[in-house]
């Protein structure tokens, strides 16, 4: 290889690739040898014979990590780059697929794009034969070239930067027309990479307008399962978008998606497909086919012996389907709430997320609380509390609402936390604006027992909420003034949150956009206005003003709630005026 | 002399047929340029065809060939009736391959040039003439030969596909269409893609 002229290099190329280059001592033999310079020194002449024996060797070998590295450490790729702007084809390919196994590491990524590799990859993605879309590139040895660099894009595309420079060298739309054609083998690199950048808005949109959607969702059916892996996880990822749901529906796609449940083999297919469901599923729509489509019966079945990255979704998109009432109760007759009690014992936290969201959403019907109550689920969600990581703790108080609210003798079953009570209290110290929601409206439900409030009431609960009033958050302001006019039932707790200071703040909360924030205010007011301070301070804070304008609302409880509260501020005026003068 | 029109044309005709890659009008101008190149030349055989001094100078001066072996048994190829001269149709025909030849008239036409005395065989001899020059550089101790032997040795392990301990054409036409790098292994016998 050193010494020879092209001919006898040549020779000696082919015969090296008779050896295993495939296996790794032969691999880091080569490059113990200092023979991966020289093959790299011979990319770097303008011999296409020398180029081309090199680069199949290069090629095989780059398939070792370490070979990887040592290949970018020498510079190999900046080589492999300019060598895409040579005329020969089989040339092109060749170092394409070999930048395609090289760029497998942040470092050899960043070097492609830094020496315009990612512009002329997308170049390869060009086809000869311009002009109008649905064609079918006429010839192989295109479809070829173009395979390489979209095996090449695939690779690079994980690095965010070179998934910008990807879109900014207009690779976008050439994904999209070889998304049109049916050669599976230049599939599965196009969605691969489509899929790999979907996570970035901008490529979502594109994706929706540029209309691949029917082509991801024809390509479900494929006989490929990695291009059909490849199309659900395009689809997962662009479903946050709700257009991108109504399109999935609308070219037929939440069918295949239901079908292939039924491959429970592949993991990495299932994986993608139920992320998919699950995103689709945001959608009512979207919900009423896979009831059609039995998807929910499938779901359930699944709920056992799955890896965690699958039970994720299957579990979120169950709690994506209880939108519908009559699934709730769907999933309780195939046996399905039993596995996901038995779920909230687990420890993965994005798992126990959606779980603790189905539960809550089954719990709203009565049977299902039942079983859940059966199978000790409440006391489940409760200790969830404790879980460090505050989205859990959230989402496990959300859900603990619902099972208050239909449990039978809901109170007495709170009451039997040993320390649930504290507990729960004692998150109102939390930083975490939805922790603080979702407790408060937990709290909202724990009061409606008489003798829980007294409980709740000793461990300081009011104080704790009079501490949060002094909030900008609708979702929080909301389900705080419920709880604080729930908590005014008892005891002396009117006067205690006029001294700590909560009526203030609340008489702003009026000023809000948000009407189920205005509804909450107005009760929580009303009730604290049974406490003469309490309304001097409302007055002295403009109260009435505001509350006039929603007696006249078209909500009934709203309507109520402001008109008590201005009558018991008119009651004390009159009342201080008559003392005054007789 | 140059060729009657007429005549020209009968030629340019058979020729078409014969030399399936070129179409009409690109035989009348390979013809004519056969014409132009043989009155420029001073040999004996002006009127005839090439000799192989011309035909060598062309080589060169239009394909950029350097190695006087390989020309020479390039311009034997060409010789078809092996007069040491070529005529129009040699010319053309030989052209035909030598320029857009398929796959399968190239392995056949590299393994004439190849074959040094024809027998049907690549013999190690042979390609040691061949690759005799082929080492640049060579660590000054050791014989230079030794290292030919070696590529000769790495060569025919490659491509000796009945262990015979030479090429036939079976094993040179294995051997291009497993790996076709190997057309030319011995030496550049068709033109440069550049």
């Amino acid at each position: 290889l050193q010494g020879g002229n092209p001919t006898a290099t040549v020779i000696a190329l082919c015969s090296m690739r008779d050896f295993n280059l495939a296996q790794e001592t032969c691999q880091l033999a080569i490059r113990d040898i200092g023979c991966l310079e020289v093959l790299i020194n011979l990319l770097d002449t303008e011999e296409i014979k020398c180029q081309i024996g090199s680069l199949k060797i290069l090629k095989e070998i780059s398939q070792n990590t370490l070979i990887r590295h040592a290949i970018a450490d020498l510079g190999g790729l900046q080589i492999m780059v300019k060598i895409l702007d040579s005329p020969d084809k089989d040339l092109k390919c060749l170092a394409a697929e070999t930048i395609a196994n090289v760029a497998r590491f942040k470092r050899a990524r960043r070097t492609v794009r830094q020496h315009g590799g990612i512009k002329r990859l997308v170049g390869l993605l060009e086809c000869i034969s311009a002009g109008s879309t649905g064609l079918t590139p006429y010839q192989a040895k295109d479809t070829e070239i173009a395979r390489c660099g979209a095996l090449a894009l695939w690779s690079c595309s994980k690095s965010i930067k070179n998934k910008e420079a990807i879109r900014k060298a207009g690779g976008i739309p050439l994904l999209g027309r070889w998304l049109r054609c049916s050669h599976a083998n230049i599939l599965t690199p196009v969605v691969g990479t489509l899929q790999e950048c979907a996570s970035e808005p901008s490529y979502r949109l594109a994706i929706r307008t540029e209309g691949m959607i029917e082509n991801l969702v024809k390509n479900l059916s494929s006989e490929h399962e990695e291009l059909q892996m490849h199309c659900a996880s395009a689809i997962f990822k662009c479903a946050e978008d709700k257009e991108t749901r109504d399109l999935v529906r609308q070219h037929g796609g939440l069918q295949p998606l239901s079908v292939l449940l039924g491959n429970s083999e592949n993991k990495e297919l299932l994986a993608a497909v139920t992320g998919a469901i699950w995103k689709c599923a945001i959608s009512g729509e979207n919900v009423s086919k896979f009831r059609e489509y039995k998807v929910i019966e499938a779901l359930v079945g699944l709920l056992t012996d799955q890896p965690e990255e699958v039970l994720v979704n299957i579990v979120g998109a169950l709690g994506e389907c209880c939108q519908e009432p009559i699934n709730r109760s769907i999933i309780r007759k195939c046996g399905g709430i039993p596995p996901l009690v038995k779920l909230l014992t687990g420890t993965d936290q994005a798992l126990l997320v959606n779980v603790t969201k189905a539960v809550g959403a089954c719990a709203t019907e009565p049977e299902n609380m039942m079983i859940i109550d059966r199978l000790d689920g409440v006391r489940l969600l409760w200790s969830l509390l404790k879980n460090p990581n505050p989205d859990v703790q959230a989402s496990a108080a959300w859900a603990i609402c619902p099972c208050i609210e239909n449990a039978k003798d809901a109170g007495e079953m709170v009451r039997s936390f040993v320390g649930g009570l504290e507990l729960i209290v004692n998150l109102l110290k939390s930083k975490n604006k939805e922790v603080l929601a979702s407790v408060c409206a937990a709290i909202t439900n724990i009061a409606k027992d008489e003798e829980n409030l007294a409980v709740i009431t000793d461990h300081g609960v009011v104080p704790l909420l009079s501490k949060l009033a002094n909030t900008n958050n609708d979702k929080l302001r909301r389900h705080l003034a419920e709880a604080i006019s729930h908590c005014c039932m008892w005891g002396s707790n009117r006067v205690t949150f006029g001294e700590t200071k909560a009526v203030a703040p609340l008489v702003l909360y009026l000023k809000s956009n948000d009407p189920s924030v205005h509804r909450a205010t107005a009760q929580a007011l009303y009730q604290l206005s049974e406490e003469p301070n309490n309304c001097i301070t409302m007055h002295e804070n403009g109260v009435v003003k505001l509350l006039l304008a929603m007696v006249g609302s078209t909500d009934e409880t709203l309507q109520e709630a402001a008109a008590g509260c201005i009558a018991n501020i008119r009651r004390l005026a009159l009342a201080t005026e008559k003392a005054k003068y007789g | 002399a140059a060729m009657s029109r007429k005549r020209l044309q009968q030629l340019v005709d058979s020729l078409g047929r014969s030399a399936k890659h070129f179409n009409k009008r690109e035989v009348e101008c390979l013809v004519k340029l056969f014409d132009t190149l043989v009155a420029e030349s001073s040999s004996r055989f002006a009127a005839v065809g090439f000799d192989r001094n011309m035909f060598r100078d062309t080589l060169h001066s239009a394909f950029g060939m350097t190695d006087d072996m390989i020309m020479d048994r390039v311009f034997h190829t060409f010789d078809r009736d092996n007069d040491s001269c070529i005529s129009a149709v040699e010319w053309v025909e030989g052209l035909s391959v030598f320029l857009r030849g398929t796959l399968e008239e190239r392995i056949k036409y590299c393994f004439e040039v190849y074959d040094l005395n024809g027998d049907g065989y690549i013999s190690r001899e042979e390609m040691f003439q061949m690759l005799k020059n082929s080492l640049l550089k060579q660590p000054s101790e050791e014989d230079p030969d030794e290292g030919i032997k070696d590529l000769v040795d790495i060569a025919l392990k490659k491509m000796d596909y009945d262990h015979d301990g030479k090429l036939s054409f079976t094993d040179f036409e294995k051997a291009v269409r497993d790996e076709n790098l190997l057309l030319e292994a011995f030496g550049p016998c068709l033109p440069d893609i550049k």
